[in-house]
Formats: structure tokens, sequence, C-alpha cells
């Protein structure tokens, strides 16, 4: 069984007026099937509400699902008793770095996960100190969080997740506030969990670069799962990334329009070298 | 500009009274309050002098940052000072109109400055060598035992020390939509008071929508990463007395005792 399974998955989130009847229902997750494998590296598109963060709170067990059932690392998420392991188990990343980072100190703040499950003082001085090496940031430990940048932070915030020594980490949109060094830096830092460490990465985002180097892709649309594969499968239909209001990379579109005007280029090239490549065998 | 912004005014040195368990800080300052409130005669009056210098040279603390203190309290100082020169009742040594000056007045409006003078020097001790995060850690052990008839003392010394870590978020963002303001014309700094005060009401409103909207994202954060209270708890930075702390009880209780022994063998000048 993979490391988060999902089976006819429903959220509703109901709003209520003031004396409790129900106003209206709106349907984030609808009857969503998923299944991830460990050490995978997924990346989730969608436009706004599709319902991506909504999943992705699931697999931390902050929402529990209306009907259907998930489970990760073969816990079932809707059973009060699993919160606490599935949350140890799959970590999160928020949007806004400000609003993650609960202590003053940095290496203080990677300590808050470890401190809340239980993690003996001593273990929880090698934890921050190796979380911290591995996102980067080992000689910012003793700063403020204030005098960091908006990526810096954020690998703060993943440290904080890794201290925990999760099995797979949920990065809800971790890029949308930051300037493109950060967003560079974050995502490399994802990538090296990834493929050094084998943790399971689950990256919801819609900046299409990010999707590139991920192992498959899922495209979510009001609350389905309507499209994966590989970024390159995912990639080659452009026509149908445009329908579901999403923006596909600048290579990939610019192919696609050689391809239109008649060029016999192949389907699904994301970057600039490949589109060099490509056009380098057409001239030859 | 304002996230260099330090609170409290904490002064970064090397010394002893900096590396002390803030729990003995805590106390040693709630000690020498009791001390200065309770000391009769010139023999305590010394005692607590030499204490007090002592511990200023040793925390490395430039006098000029404790006198800093002092200035917030001048107006409360003469107005005490005022008080007890006029309105202490006894035989006059001077008088003019309905006021009347008399030798216990002098006196009690002397000490009463020097205690008022000791007891700012005294808390600014503690206040310039523990860091906040020290104090809110210290406040929580010490009040521990408060938990038990039921007063959530680590949910407390939790929203502290968050509220520590916003405080200088907060203020950026007020910049922020001050700016936002009057780059549309909003207009903070003219009129009087009450209409400066007015113009803030505008700038409150956003403020408050956008802390609930960050404290909410931070609940959720800090749900994620497993905090379920203090219950299972444990910490990075325990706090654990060391040597150099019990030495330091050792001194705090022997000066409290010397400045009590005094008040009953050496109350010189009778009051």
């Amino acid at each position: 069984m993979g490391i988060i399974k999902a089976r006819q998955l429903v959220h509703e989130y109901i709003r209520r007026d003031e004396e409790g009847n129900v106003e209206s229902i709106s349907t984030a997750l609808d009857h969503l099937n998923l299944d991830v494998e460990q050490g995978q590296f997924i990346a989730v598109l969608g436009h706004n509400g599709s319902g991506k963060s909504t999943l992705a709170k699931h697999i931390n067990a902050l929402l529990t699902p209306t009907e259907g059932t998930l489970w990760v690392d073969g816990l079932d998420v809707s059973d009060e008793e699993n919160v606490m392991t599935v949350r140890e188990n799959a970590g999160m990343v928020f949007q806004n770095p400000d609003n993650q980072i609960i202590a003053s100190v940095v290496e203080e703040d990677v300590a808050f996960g470890p401190e809340n499950i239980g993690v003996p003082t001593d273990e929880i001085w090698d934890r921050v100190e190796q979380s911290l090496r591995t996102v980067g940031m080992l000689k910012y430990r003793t700063y403020s969080p204030n005098k960091l940048s908006g990526g810096q932070k954020q690998r703060v915030a993943i440290a904080g997740v890794l201290a925990m020594q999760p099995k797979c980490i949920v990065l809800d949109e971790p890029t949308a506030m930051l300037d493109p060094t950060g967003r560079r830096d974050v995502i490399r830092t994802a990538l090296e969990l990834n493929r050094e460490k084998g943790v399971t990465i689950i990256l919801i985002t819609h900046y299409m670069e990010e999707v590139v180097e991920a192992d498959r892709v899922f495209v979510m649309d009001e609350g389905k799962l309507v499209m994966q594969g590989t970024p390159r499968e995912i990639f080659s239909r452009v026509e149908e990334l445009k329908h579901y209001r999403l923006g596909v990379p600048q290579m990939t579109l610019l192919a696609d329009e050689l391809r239109r005007a008649g060029l016999p280029l192949a389907g699904g090239i994301m970057t600039r070298e490949e589109l060099v490549e490509e056009l380098a065998k057409l001239r030859a | 500009m304002l996230r260099d912004i330090t609170l409290g005014q904490y002064y970064p040195a090397n010394s002893v009274i900096h590396r002390l368990d803030p729990r003995v800080k805590l106390l040693g300052t709630l000690l020498f309050i009791v001390s200065l409130f309770s000391f009769k005669g010139v023999t305590a009056l010394a005692l607590a002098t030499i204490f007090l210098v002592t511990v200023i040279k040793v925390s490395k603390v430039p006098f000029k940052f404790m006198v800093k203190g002092l200035r917030a309290i001048v107006i409360l100082m003469l107005i005490t000072a005022f008080f007890n020169l006029f309105l202490t009742p006894g035989e006059a040594l001077v008088s003019f109109w309905k006021f009347k000056i008399t030798a216990p007045g002098i006196k009690n409006a002397v000490l009463m400055a020097i205690r008022l003078t000791y007891l700012i020097l005294g808390t600014s001790i503690m206040t310039l060598t523990t860091t906040p995060n020290q104090l809110t850690a210290g406040l929580e052990m010490a009040l521990r035992p408060l938990r038990k008839v039921g007063v959530p003392v680590h949910a407390v010394s939790m929203m502290m020390s968050i509220a520590l870590r916003f405080i200088p978020i907060l203020i950026e963002e007020t910049d922020k939509i001050m700016k936002a303001q009057m780059a549309r014309g909003a207009d903070f700094e003219s009129g009087n008071l009450i209409r400066k005060v007015k113009s803030m009401v505008p700038l409150l409103v956003p403020l408050f929508v956008a802390a609930f909207r960050r404290a909410d994202d931070l609940a959720m954060a800090m749900e994620a990463r497993c905090y379920h209270g203090g219950d299972g708890r444990t910490q990075l930075k325990p706090l654990r007395y060391q040597g150099r702390d019990r030495l330091a009880y050792l001194i705090l209780f022997s000066y409290l005792a010397g400045v009590f022994l005094c008040r009953h063998f050496l109350p010189w000048p009778q009051g």
C-alpha cells in the first residue's frame, strides 16, 4: 500500500447562518481517488478553488473527510486516535512564511515539532542541527526569523517539519509569496529532500516551472482528479490544460505554437534545452 | 528599520548575571523588592546599596542604561517626595502658609526616593540581562505549581512568546497599512490629539482583520506540527539549575537575612 491512498474522498464546506441552518454547501473534494507511492515527488496543479489545498489539509488530518476514506501510511485519518501519528508522518509547509514560524529564534522554531511529540532534549538538538543543515540554514540558527528573507523563512519552515522526521511532506503553495531566488531555493530544497533522503514530497503549486522535475503530476479541477501522469505526458496535452485554466511552461507553449505552425516537433517539450535540441534535429 | 526593533530592553553581554537561570533572577528581584520595603536603619541601607552596586558591576551593563529607566519615574518620585515632605505629621521645622516641613517628613521623603530608585534599578537589571524568551520560560517554570488550581500556565506562556514573535510583524504591517492609506490621502499627522486618535480608527480595522487571519493561520500551522498543549511536551532548552544558580540563591538569601538582622538588631536611627 502506498503512503497516501484516497478512495471516494468527499469534503463539503457547509456554511450555516446564525441559527445553525445550512445556508449553502460547497463541495471541495468530489469522490476523489488517489494513490501516492513512498518516495515519489508529486506535483498537484489546479487553479484557485480546485480543492488542492483542501486535499493537502486532509493529508495532515487538519480536515477530516465528509465521506470516503484517506489513508496516510496505512492509517485512516478519520480516526481520532491516529491524528497525532498522521501529523508526525506527514508534515506540512504553508504558503505564508510568517504565519507558520512560532518561535523568535530559528533553532527554537525548528525544535517546536519535536518538542510537541516528546523527543528527549539531546535528540532534539541533533535533529535541529541535521534539519537546518539539510535545508542549508545552519548558520542562521540563532537568528530571529524577522531578519530572514521569505525564501529563508520557508526553508526554516521546511526544517521545522523535517525535524519531526516525517515520511511525507506536503508543501501547500510554498513559493506563492516568494521572489524568484527564494522560489528556486525552496524548490531545490524540496527536490534534494526527495532525491537524497527519500522523503515523499507533495508539492501544490500553480507555477508550471516547478512541476517539470516531479515524478508525477495530478491536475485537479472542481474537487476531482482530472489528469494524471508524468510531467511530459501532462504537458503534451496543452489544450486540456488550457481548458482547466492552467498555463503551461513557456517552452511547451512555444513548441506547441511551432507545431501548429507546421514544424514536426515532438510533444511534451518542457525546457529550453529540449526545445533547442529538437530544433537542432530538424535542421540536420 | 522597523524590523530591527528589539523588545524589552535586553542588553547583550557575557556576564554571570546574564547566564543565571531566569527563575533565580525573578525570585531575586522579588526578594530585593521585599528587602527594600522592609529595611530599617542605615546599616541595612548600606547593605542594600552594596548588594545593588555589586550586582550592577557584575552584570557588565553600563550604568547609563540603568539610568534610562529612572527617567520615566522622575515625576512619580517628585510627587511622592512632595507628599512625604509636606504631609508627614510631627513637629514643624519650617512652616509657611498651610504647609509645614517636619524632620520625619524629610526622612520619609529621602527614604522613599531611595527606595524607588533602587526598585527601578533592581528590576531593570532583570530585564536588561534576561531575554524576553528566557523570562517567559522562567515564568512558566516558576508558576507551574499554579496548574494544580487550574491556571493554564503553559497556554499563557505560549501566548506571551507568540506575542513577542508577532509584535514586530504587526508593527511592520501597521506601517504598510498607514502608507497605503496615506497614498490615498489619509492624514495621520495634523490636527489635535482627538483628531489624531480618530484618524487611527481606519488603521485599526484592517490591522485587526489581518491579525485575526494570521492567528488563524498560525493555529493551523501549530496543529500541523502536532501541537496539543503542554502535556507530554519536551523542551529544546529546559531550565536546569547549575552550580552558579545555587550559589546565587545562597547569596540572595544571606543578603535577605542580613537585611532582616539589621532591622532587628541595628535599627539605627530609630524612625
